[in-house]
């Protein structure tokens, strides 16, 4: 199979307006006609199924929350980037454009991130026309603020709370639609299998959650918004239910799926404290502008931070990366703590922590200043740790916080299955192998909001007289696909709970592909994961049945999924035989540690395809081709 | 680690239907910093391994911004101190104390199961007029209006709510009044949202009537547990807004 991501010709500049200008319209009087189903209601859900049905598709939205509203993009605290130049300090669409490629270290690709810079500017103005309170000057303009990976500042907010004033936005646009009848929207309804007929991306397979009733949902088309698969590793900063069932059900009906080993690893959360423990809380990445990071230089120094004096702290990130010191990017820091940890150096229970030190910030503008700045994450520190911050440092640890892999797509948005188009985390395409702090948001809402828009009739309008139905053959036999999957869930009988089963298969993950990866974790990975699947089959517990609220069957499913998608994420890690952004294989490292690009055989998108059951998936290669920037090594010393 | 001991009075109810009653669990050897949930988590796993059915709750972020948790511990929507449940933690408790959690006892959130109650009365208060209208693509330059920085953050205090129906358990006339002020607020404050500033109040609380919701009598027991800090001040605003949108249909100045 070959990928053509159909990229428009021309200059990169010009490809996105020459895309809209030759694109397949869809007349208004044609638009009744075609049905659209949305799964998800983040930011690319939401605002999709706001945007299309404004249009005058026929909508449905399908979250599996009591609400569209709680989609995890509700807990994005920094900001969303735009290339607004607001603050004359040199921004343009082309900075925008270069800093994602670079800070994706040369894995993403060139057309999508153009648009993606492109449409920036415009997300803003229609946040702040649904009413988005964006933070203010006291002048009445909007403010922006800087963030990692670069060096203007075009990062708009609203406290740190961005991600849900901007969900809000999204929702109450959706909401007006649904009060208009123009979106119909399923609630608790969970997405459990694709429906294709002819080989095209038809319907979906849902079951109610509450009732337990399993259905069929026929469209024109189906839009996958169900974002990233973080809690493959158990213990993340993302919502507990947030899962990779959506997408992992397309890619077994044959849609592909790229880079799976690209995870970010954020580095200031939290630090694990037991095996009790259900998620892992993110501490802003800002509070790297005021603390120090350090460990003790001396192996198990057990002694209290305040005891350990000067001459004997190691801050190790101003140490190694001078001219970037405490603001080094997410990745790099994330893996010079992890060296400390494993050198014996790490400090607080089980030796996996480093201190984040605001002794320093608070001596030189005073405590009052630290409390204005950062109280709020101080007191959420404080909540749960019990520490106080102002007195002792804070101790923090990475830990998994978005997945830059996703489903393969091209320039429409459109998956390897015709019909089938995918937004947001859910795809691959923009964020390369690491993705730059306040761009998460920034391409959600540009996938829902302008992309789709425009991209949508290229497929629907060579789909004129092709209706299907849930009558069909198709939907039926998927239906009872569903059904039997459910059943073998429920007659296992076992004694052990799907957590029990999530937290093992996280600390494999954890331990063998985190965040150093090598040959030799990533082989015992898989077959720990392969003994993991078979005692999941054998020994999961599930109480209660089928057609009711059922908890336990609900992560059950969703944890059945992992244990399969885990495998093919190491399979991709161990395959990608060099270092890049987040994924570091500890064979491809430069003589000081850092990660090592083998441009010559991995400037590719790897993406892989389904060939069933037991057998192993088929690698296809998506060559990146970069004609707008060169290829060169990021460097933070 | 030290662990803990805890004596807990659950609701239990097996669907909307049938009748529901407390039932006595003890939660034995629960690590002292876990947190409500994560007991909860720990109760419902050895239900389960005991092949017993867990108790149905629900929770999404753990962070206290989804709004996902519903549960009453004693006596109190969300549990003691700020925040929503997911943030409240046992080294708060006595150990050996007796904990009951229940879910919210409001008529317009029917209980599901268990502690899980439907919410979706609220997207309906929403649905009916909590948004400004507008469409894609036709937004005029985000710096084209100015708008004073204390205007932008009461409007972003009031924006905060997370939609959780703490506000509504809370009162004695199970009003949600907290949550529609907190919308008519943020919307009503900024310069765009001031075109359906009456008929959105009025609409918002037609619905919330015709939702079974009651009104508000001055308690402000919704702002004392609201988990985001929404001032019970957004309540007058609504009271104004939604008069002015009364009188205005009347005279027939608005439709």
């Amino acid at each position: 199979m070959i990928l053509d991501a159909k990229i428009p010709d021309g200059p990169i500049e010009k490809k996105w307006t020459s895309f809209k200008n030759n694109a397949k319209l869809i007349s208004p009087a044609n638009k009744r006609k075609f049905k659209v189903i949305v799964v998800g209601t983040g930011l690319a859900g939401s605002s999709a199924s706001a945007t299309l049905a404004e249009l005058g598709y026929q909508v449905e939205t399908f979250c599996f929350h009591d609400s569209p509203r709680r989609a995890h993009s509700i807990a994005a605290q920094g900001g969303i980037n735009a290339a607004k130049n607001y603050q004359n300090d040199g921004d343009s669409v082309w900075r925008l454009f270069y800093d994602t490629i670079k800070g994706g270290d040369f894995r993403a690709r060139e057309a999508n991130v153009y648009r993606l810079a492109e449409v920036s500017g415009t997300i803003i103005d229609e946040c702040v026309s649904q009413g988005v309170p964006f933070a203010r000057e006291y002048g009445g303009e909007l403010a922006n603020r800087s963030f990692g990976g670069a060096q203007v500042s075009r990062t708009f907010y609203a406290k740190g709370q961005t991600g849900q004033q901007l969900l809000l936005g999204a929702y109450s646009a959706l909401s007006a639609q649904i009060g208009l009848g123009r979106v119909k929207m399923h609630e608790y309804s969970e997405m459990l299998d694709l429906v294709l007929v002819d080989g095209h991306a038809k319907g979906i397979v849902t079951r109610d959650l509450i009732t337990g009733e399993i259905t069929t949902h026929a469209a024109d088309t189906v839009l996958l918004c169900t974002g990233g698969y973080s809690n493959v590793y158990y213990l993340s900063t993302n919502a507990r239910g947030s899962n990779v069932t959506a997408t992992w059900r397309a890619y077994k009906r044959g849609a592909a799926f790229a880079n799976p080993c690209y995870t970010q690893i954020h580095p200031t959360c939290i630090p694990v404290a037991g095996d009790y423990q259900s998620k892992l809380t993110l501490m802003s990445e800002s509070l790297r502008n005021d603390g120090r990071v350090w460990v003790p230089k001396a192996k198990g120094d057990n002694r209290a931070p305040k005891d350990i004096p000067e001459e004997e702290r190691d801050y190790y990130l101003e140490r190694k990366y001078p001219s970037y010191g405490n603001l080094a990017p997410r990745d790099i820091a994330s893996r010079s703590a992890k060296e400390a940890c494993d050198e014996g150096r790490g400090v607080g229970p089980g030796g996996l922590g480093v201190y984040l030190d605001f002794a320093d910030a608070i001596k030189r503008l005073g405590e009052k200043t630290i409390r204005e700045r950062y109280g709020n994450l101080f007191e959420m520190y404080e909540n749960i740790t019990g520490e106080s911050a102002y007195e002792r440092p804070m101790r923090i640890y990475p830990a998994l916080h978005y997945t830059m892999g996703g489903l393969w797509v091209d320039y429409n948005l459109m998956s390897t299955i015709p019909g089938l188009h995918v937004l947001g985390e859910a795809n691959f395409s923009d964020h390369g192998a690491n993705r730059l702090g306040a761009s998460a948001l920034m391409q959600g809402l540009a996938d829902g909001y302008f992309v789709i828009p425009n991209t949508l009739g290229e497929y629907l309008s060579t789909q004129f007289g092709k209706k299907v139905s849930t009558d069909m053959p198709e939907f039926k036999n998927t239906e009872q696909e569903v059904r039997d999957r459910v059943e073998k869930l429920l007659s296992v009988k076992g004694r052990v709970p799907a957590d029990e089963f999530h937290r093992l298969l996280g600390l494999i993950m954890w331990d063998q592909c985190g965040m150093a990866r090598s040959k030799e974790s990533l082989e015992k990975a898989i077959s720990e994961i392969r003994a993991l699947r078979e005692r999941f089959w054998k020994e999961i517990a599930i109480p209660g049945t089928g057609t009711e609220l059922n908890q336990s069957l609900e992560r059950a499913g969703r944890v059945a999924d992992f244990l399969e998608f885990g495998e093919l994420l190491c399979l991709d890690a161990l395959t990608r035989e060099e270092s890049c952004g987040g994924h570091f294989r500890v064979e491809h490292q430069t003589p000081e540690g850092e990660a090592l690009r083998h441009d010559d055989k991995f400037a590719e998108v790897f993406a892989w395809m389904f060939q069933g059951e037991g057998n192993t998936p088929e690698l296809v290669r998506e060559p990146l081709h970069y004609e707008a920037v060169h290829l060169a090594t990021r460097s933070y010393k | 680690m030290s662990t803990m001991h805890f004596h807990l009075r659950l609701w239990k109810q097996e669907s909307n239907g049938s009748k529901g009653q407390f039932i006595d669990i003890d939660a034995k050897e629960i690590p002292s910093e876990c947190s409500f949930l994560e007991m909860l988590d720990i109760v419902n796993n050895r239900l389960t391994t005991e092949g017993k059915e867990p108790i149905a709750f629900e929770s999404d972020c753990r962070e206290g911004i989804c709004g996902t948790c519903s549960m009453v511990i004693n006596g109190v929507p969300q549990g003691p101190g700020r925040g929503a449940a997911c943030q409240v933690y046992m080294r708060k408790f006595e150990n050996g104390q007796t904990i009951t959690i229940e879910p919210y006892r409001v008529e317009a959130f029917p209980i599901v199961k268990d502690l899980v109650v439907n919410r979706s009365a609220y997207d309906r208060i929403i649905r009916s007029g909590g948004f400004i209208s507008e469409h894609t693509g036709g937004a005029p330059d985000a710096a084209a209006t100015l708008i004073p920085k204390p205007v932008a953050d009461a409007a972003m205090d009031a924006a905060a709510c997370i939609g959780c129906g703490a506000c509504a358990a809370a009162c004695p006339n199970s009003s949600p009044m907290l949550f529609v002020g907190a919308k008519v607020t943020h919307l009503g404050l900024l310069p765009q949202g001031q075109a359906e500033r009456k008929s959105r109040a009025r609409n918002m609380v037609r619905t919330m009537q015709e939702e079974g919701f009651g009104n508000c009598s001055n308690y402000y027991a919704c702002e004392a547990v609201c988990p985001a800090n929404v001032p019970a001040t957004v309540i007058a605003r609504l009271n104004r807004d939604y008069i002015s949108g009364e009188v205005s249909q009347a005279v027939g100045a608005i439709d």
